[in-house]
């Protein structure tokens, strides 16, 4: 059972909420959990949440984008108090994680509430002191809909860098890019000698990408997705 | 493209409990086409139990239902899966 012990806002739409689990034995940076509620009914609904904190956090964080039609989600953002208690199982997956080691620059691509495991990644990159070069391209729909954003500007530097992308409203002034991402933007992004690229967003926008960086020439092995779907609340 | 369309990470969880270690690590090779993967790459529909699909042929690989205690498991498209225990 994990306990909530804090929520805290990060844009309108989403919410991180830290969670104390008892005997929780670490996870690696882009891992997920799965969540389970019970009614008192004992109808169950389960969804899986990728893990936002690093490794070695005190404490096991979620950031959740509430979506209106889904099950789970606006109980996690909208009914859930510290002391709230809910079942977990994880941490949970091999494939779509941190590699300090992969031989040559990483980028990580995220679409909304897909930067969620990058951002794990980012967090226990910067952690552990790894080295690896890495880009992240992070596509937003406006600057406020932008999740972490005083933290990964204070993880920029030491070979990370984030480009944004704002697909819908800049703000004034706004010299980044201002659409979605395409052919163009992923070839003045990605390295040329990219080791491996994780890409995580809704399956319109992992498609879209994943399918592109292959056309561009990058090996489809070193492209690994992590899609979330529609149904994903 | 398939707006229902997840990988191999949504069906982790529940193919955990079965196979009892990590799966998306795991290699796998599709009876149809005979291309091998990790699992974590398969592409993966989950409606009212998780079927996973080669993602080069499209041949369904797995097919999961589970229902109360009991896991239903068909595994006719998968040729051999290789598991780090």
């Amino acid at each position: 059972m994990a306990t909530v012990a804090e929520i805290r806002p990060e844009t309108p739409r989403v919410k991180t909420l830290a969670l104390d689990v008892p005997g929780w034995a670490g996870h690696r940076g882009g891992q997920h959990v799965d969540v389970r509620l019970t009614a008192e009914d004992g109808y169950q609904a389960q969804r899986s949440y990728s893990i936002a904190s690093a490794a070695n956090a005190a404490r096991v964080e979620l950031t959740v984008e509430g979506l209106e039609d889904g099950e789970v989600s606006p109980y996690l953002t909208s009914v859930a108090r510290a002391g709230d208690q809910f079942e977990i199982r994880g941490p949970i997956g091999g494939y779509f994680v941190w590699n300090a080691d992969p031989g040559g620059p990483v980028l990580l691509v995220g679409g909304g509430s897909g930067v969620v495991p990058l951002m794990a990644m980012a967090r226990q990159r910067a952690a552990d002191g790894d080295a690896v070069p890495t880009r992240l391209l992070y596509s937003s729909r406006s600057w406020e809909d932008v999740i972490y954003r005083d933290e990964l500007e204070g993880l920029s530097g030491d070979g990370f860098r984030v480009v944004h992308t704002l697909t819908r409203e800049q703000p004034p002034g706004w010299t980044g890019y201002a659409r979605r991402v395409d052919a163009e933007m992923l070839t003045q992004v990605a390295p040329s000698d990219l080791a491996l690229a994780f890409v995580c967003g809704p399956t319109p926008f992992v498609e879209a990408v994943a399918s592109t960086l292959v056309q561009l020439g990058h090996d489809p092995a070193k492209v690994r997705t992590e899609r979330f779907g529609p149904t994903g609340g | 493209m398939d707006a229902l369309r997840l990988d191999g990470n949504a069906a982790a969880g529940t193919l955990q409990q079965v196979f009892t270690t990590e799966v998306t690590t795991a290699v796998g090779t599709c009876g149809g086409c005979g291309a091998t993967d990790a699992v974590g790459a398969a592409h993966v529909y989950v409606s009212a139990g998780i079927v996973l699909r080669c993602p080069h042929c499209d041949t369904v690989l797995l097919r999961l239902v589970q229902h109360e205690e009991r896991i239903w498991l068909d595994l006719t498209g998968l040729r051999s899966l290789a598991l780090r225990v």
